[in-house]
């Protein structure tokens, strides 16, 4: 059985463990360290005890041969208009993944009378489109789209998939990893390739302000999720490069569990994912008054009202508004967060903005760690002051 | 009609920190409860039932502590509760958890017609349990549903938002469904049937029941992925910290806004200059 061993010969029992395990998953039992169900092997009780006492014990896995999967294949997501911009990302980060050694990054487009925006991928960098184009194709679902991919990944036998993490995107990569008994680590915020081939996947962990480094070594393909505006897209090439691969669909292909009665076009709300600036209210903003200070000021610098998640729980925004893991993903040219303390749940979502002002009252808020200007201070007592100060530069008279 | 709602016990605290001079974490409260999602799933599911009649089962996987969700759970309306507590699904991931509740699905030998899952845990935060169950089930699912238009006994019509489309989806039966925030207000327990409820009615399982009692698949074996290190965030590089007057720090933001342009609204934003 696989686990961690605590050898009792060896221990000491200092203890260490039983204090550093976030998920206090060790237990002093009869004089012996034991590990209950709670554990989720992130050995950080072996790497630290004094004494080497503990030990992980594995089955000896089927190694697989590695060179016969190679390249990267990015699942192209599209309204049969447009390509989504999270795909044209992951198109950019495989190049870069891709760039050491030199394997082919391809795409898979999937879809109905797609031809000519798959076209527009030559334009990337891919090697390869992968085109699956057919009438009972059109309308996304998760059982044939996974019938689909299935096929495609058979055929270019890729190191690593890579799917923005969409609604669909997030309802398709789970069904295709598992089909494939493989590995899937969702909402990745860094990927780096190994020699090997073993894909370096970081993500923020357990809900915790800590974040994971996970690789997936005994399976292929190895399956990630990643967020839109966190890689930067492709550069558009000067001319196309690459082709076309028309794949046969089949009966398999076109047999699903349900049916799309109607897709209704909805008028995008300020979407704060297109946002340039983000002023965001976290629970530091107690009355509405300040809440209209934040609106204020989001106003004055022409950008969005942003929440973090307590502030959509309680009612103050809307989850299209809602930055950080349970909500979207930002990446503006400046964030100004207000009264946000900064859990990595948070950060997460908004790390990657250009500049980010934080203001708190509390110097040691995580949130300062990752800003680039740090105010403490009270946001109440200072928006006025600076709302004040804006408006009279800009010659703006009327309250 | 038979649903079935997976539900997890999750950590009530999301303050896991690094102390940043030794590196070991610091936890903070041991108090767990009923993911939040998972109770807008339960509360989804008792909702049908009371249309189309019927059971409604509650299954989780964890330590023998995820009693205490399932006593929620009782007292929330659910019928009966399925609890699969082995130290052999420790260190499970994706894969090895869903295939887990897949088996433990089997083993409770009924046919259930719709599975609901919340749309995510609050500890994890990948939402991919519930697509990957209902892949090893080869069913169909449709996540993050926002609204159930109709219930039949062959199919269900919901609602999915699709970036800036709305999808009106019609789905067969058994299927899975993960369902969003705003599909309906959780009840508040019921103190009677929190009274009636007994732990002797929860149904333990362990691996010896699956119907596949082979270990490698379970588990820590049964997992693609592998944590390697866990680590904090690195802070940022060129931080400027001002802990002045509120008057003091007002000028000196509108200052460096004006700098960077960002009040006239133009496009040339620079970046802070060290």
């Amino acid at each position: 059985m696989a686990g961690l061993k605590i050898d009792p010969a060896k221990c000491t029992r200092c203890l260490l463990c039983v204090q550093q395990c976030p998920f206090q998953a060790l237990d002093l039992l009869e004089d012996q360290i034991v590990v209950n169900a709670n554990c989720k092997m992130c050995q950080i009780c072996m790497r630290n005890c004094p004494v080497q006492a503990i030990s992980l014990e594995t089955l000896q896995r089927k190694e697989i041969d590695k060179s016969q999967y190679q390249g990267v294949l990015v699942y192209i997501e599209h309204d049969g208009e447009k390509i989504h911009p999270v795909s044209l990302e992951l198109i950019g980060k495989a190049l870069e993944l891709m760039k050491s050694t030199n394997q082919k990054v391809c795409a898979l487009m999937i879809g109905d009378q797609i031809k000519e925006l798959a076209q527009e991928l030559l334009w990337t960098g891919v090697e390869r489109v992968y085109l699956y184009d057919d009438p009972a194709l059109g309308a996304f679902r998760a059982d044939c789209y996974t019938e689909v991919f299935a096929d495609c990944i058979e055929k270019m036998k890729p190191s690593v998939c890579l799917v923005g993490a969409t609604t669909t995107g997030r309802s398709l990569a789970p069904r295709v990893a598992v089909r494939f008994r493989t590995g899937l680590t969702a909402d990745c915020t860094q990927l780096k390739m190994r020699e090997n081939t073993d894909l370096v996947q970081i993500r923020p962990a357990f809900g915790g302000n800590i974040m994971a480094q996970i690789i997936n070594a005994h399976c292929r393909p190895q399956f990630a999720t990643v967020r839109y505006k966190v890689m930067s897209a492709a550069a558009r090439l000067q001319q196309p490069q690459g082709m076309i691969e028309i794949g046969q669909v089949t009966e398999a292909m076109r047999h699903s569990g349900m049916v799309v009665l109607e897709r209704i076009h909805q008028p995008t709300e300020n979407s704060i994912e297109e946002a340039e600036v983000l002023v965001v209210a976290g629970q530091g903003v107690r009355d509405q008054k300040t809440l209209e200070q934040i609106r204020k000021l989001a106003d004055l610098l022409h950008g969005s009202v942003a929440f973090t998640r307590p502030m959509v729980e309680k009612g103050w925004g809307t989850v299209y508004q809602q930055i950080g893991l349970s909500g979207r993903t930002v990446k503006p040219k400046l964030i100004i967060t207000c009264g946000v303390s900064g859990a990595i749940q948070f950060t997460a979502g908004m790390k990657n903005s250009e500049l980010i002002v934080a203001i708190n009252k509390d110097p040691q808020a995580p949130i300062f760690k990752l800003a680039h200007v740090a105010i403490v201070d009270d946001v109440a007592e200072l928006l006025p002051r600076l709302i004040a100060e804006l408006k009279e530069e800009s010659g703006c008279l009327e309250n | 009609m038979k649903i079935l709602v997976c539900i997890k016990q999750v950590p009530d605290t999301q303050k896991v920190q690094v102390d940043p001079e030794t590196g070991v974490l610091i936890r903070e409260g041991i108090e767990t409860k009923m993911n939040p999602y998972d109770l807008i799933a339960l509360e989804t599911g008792m909702q049908i039932l009371k249309k189309m009649g019927g059971t409604l089962d509650v299954l989780t996987m964890g330590p023998p502590a995820a009693e205490e969700v399932l006593m929620e759970a009782f007292a929330l309306g659910a019928n009966e509760a399925w609890l699969m507590s082995d130290r052999r699904f420790a260190g499970a991931d994706v894969l090895a958890t869903s295939y887990t509740l897949a088996q433990g699905i089997q083993a409770m030998g009924k046919e259930f017609d719709l599975i609901l899952c919340g749309k995510q845990t609050i500890d994890g935060d990948t939402a991919q349990v519930g697509p990957a169950i209902a892949e090893v089930l080869e069913i169909p699912h449709v996540s993050w549903v926002k609204k159930i238009e109709s219930v039949s006994k062959t199919s269900l019509i919901v609602q999915q938002e699709q970036m800036d489309v709305l999808a009106r989806i019609e789905v067969s039966l058994p299927c899975l469904l993960t369902v969003e925030k705003g599909i309906v207000q959780p009840r508040l327990p019921s103190y009677i049937k929190k009274r009636m409820a007994d732990r002797k009615m929860i149904h333990w399982m362990t691996l010896d029941q699956c119907p596949d009692r082979d270990p490698k698949r379970y588990g820590l074996n049964g997992s693609a992925t592998q944590v390697e290190r866990m680590f904090e965030p690195e802070a940022s590089a060129e931080a400027v910290q001002w802990e002045k007057s509120s008057g003091e720090n007002a000028a000196l933001l509108a200052d460096l806004l004006k700098k960077k342009k960002f009040i006239q609204g133009g496009n040339d934003h620079g970046r802070i200059e060290d």
